[in-house]
């Protein structure tokens, strides 16, 4: 990922991290726009993250291993991202998108989407 | 004498590939691997002699790219790996590399592993991607670099000195909790490859994943290669050699051998050791131990292959 992708990917989640969250949210639910840390310990955490419409969810790479974030049904792909690259993708449609890194397939992860 | 001058230079190499005491040799012979220390080897030359001519070198995980703690310096450690081989007293005929050229897929990487595997003295290289090499959507960066001899399929078939080579890839049929996958697609081309081949044909398959379960919890198997072993039952001498978990592990089943290879680039823990299969941080002085390549050679009497792995340290 470019510098210049990784700064707008920052910028981005610096605005929408000052989204209000929407009132009267559950638990389990976050913010309009939400970030997952993918652990040092080959997981993606949160494994289950549920957002309004329209979220942009960011991946971050914490580990010194890459990973990679490759929806089940294609719906995006991100490149290899090395330690501290992210990913970002913006849902807007309702729906359950289930996720895994094609490099260790066993982390796997879902966004549900309100 | 040339004779005692040859000899010496072979067993100097010899006695180099085993500095350390971590190199192994193992003679197969009817589907049993006989263990044979290196050391033990270059001061037996008879023994050493049994191991046979060189055949092909393994070389695998390379990860060009990588420049973490565990080993900031992997060009440096693929140098050492490439003059390793280029110093054994005969020259192996081809190169293997089982997968993980690069680290992150990218253009640059591949350009500087070709660059530096094109310093191996054997021209002839053959290869299969990891799943490190083919995290673009459509494979391209793998496929225009390696895919010429298969019609960018990436699996493929050849034979050299008698022996049937088969390479498989099992890193692309990508499904979320699972291990690595042949596909149907690519086990009926198995199929028809080994079609009507003699079963006293000695084969080698080689692929980046394991090729058996060696453990599932971190994706350390190919979920469909029993239907792939099932077809090569019948043959009377079968390696199987794969990358990807950086460590060597093997066992025997009937006439078939399992060998993973070792890195050059950084080990990975032993299995369920730790959190998953991340870079392994060692003493810098403890991880040459812990890197090196797979020497196979042609047993004449009787005609099998014989395996060596050797160590940068």
């Amino acid at each position: 990922m470019s510098l210049r992708r990784l700064l707008s990917v920052s910028a981005m989640v610096t605005v929408l991290f000052g989204s209000a969250m929407p009132n009267g949210a559950t638990a389990g639910e976050t913010p309009a726009a939400s970030t997952i840390v993918m652990a040092r310990d080959f997981m993606f955490a949160p494994a289950a993250l549920t957002v309004h419409a329209g979220s942009t969810v960011t991946w971050t790479n914490r580990d010194d291993e890459p990973h990679t974030v490759v929806s089940e049904a294609g719906l995006f792909r991100s490149a290899a991202l090395d330690t501290g690259e992210s990913f970002s993708f913006k849902f807007d449609r309702p729906g359950t998108y289930r996720y895994a890194c094609s490099i260790h397939p066993r982390m796997a992860g879902t966004i549900v989407v309100e | 004498m040339s004779d005692q001058t040859s000899r010496k230079s072979r067993r100097e190499a010899l006695r180099c590939m085993a500095f350390g005491g971590a190199g192994t040799l193992f003679a197969l012979a009817g589907g049993v691997f006989t263990p044979l220390d290196l050391a033990v080897a270059a001061t037996d030359r008879q023994r050493a002699a049994r191991a046979g001519k060189p055949l092909f070198v393994q070389i695998s995980d390379t990860h060009i790219g990588f420049n973490k703690e565990a080993n900031p310096d992997v060009g440096g450690t693929l140098a050492r790996s490439i003059g390793l081989v280029n110093a054994m007293p005969e020259q192996p005929a081809l190169i293997i590399h089982t997968g993980d050229i690069t680290h992150l897929s990218k253009p640059a990487e591949f350009d500087v592993a070709q660059q530096m595997l094109a310093g191996l003295k054997t021209a002839e290289l053959h290869t299969v991607p990891g799943e490190h090499d083919t995290t673009d959507p459509t494979v391209t960066e793998y496929l225009n670099r390696f895919g010429k001899n298969s019609d960018n399929r990436g699996y493929y078939s050849f034979d050299h000195a008698g022996v049937h080579f088969v390479a498989l890839v099992n890193v692309l049929q990508f499904k979320p909790g699972g291990l690595g996958t042949l596909g149907p697609e690519q086990l009926a081309w198995v199929s028809g490859d080994l079609k009507g081949r003699s079963a006293s044909t000695p084969i080698v398959v080689f692929a980046h994943m394991p090729l058996w379960s060696v453990y599932e919890p971190w994706g350390w198997g190919t979920g469909d290669a029993p239907q792939l072993i099932t077809q090569l039952r019948r043959f009377g001498s079968v390696t199987v050699l794969n990358g990807h978990i950086h460590q060597i592990v093997q066992k025997v089943e009937g006439n078939v051998t399992f060998h993973t290879a070792r890195s050059t680039a950084y080990p990975q823990p032993v299995a369920g050791v730790g959190a998953g299969p991340g870079p392994l941080k060692v003493p810098a002085d403890q991880l040459p131990a812990m890197l090196g390549v797979t020497s196979v050679s042609v047993v004449r009497h009787p005609r099998s292959l014989a395996l060596s792995d050797a160590t940068l340290a």
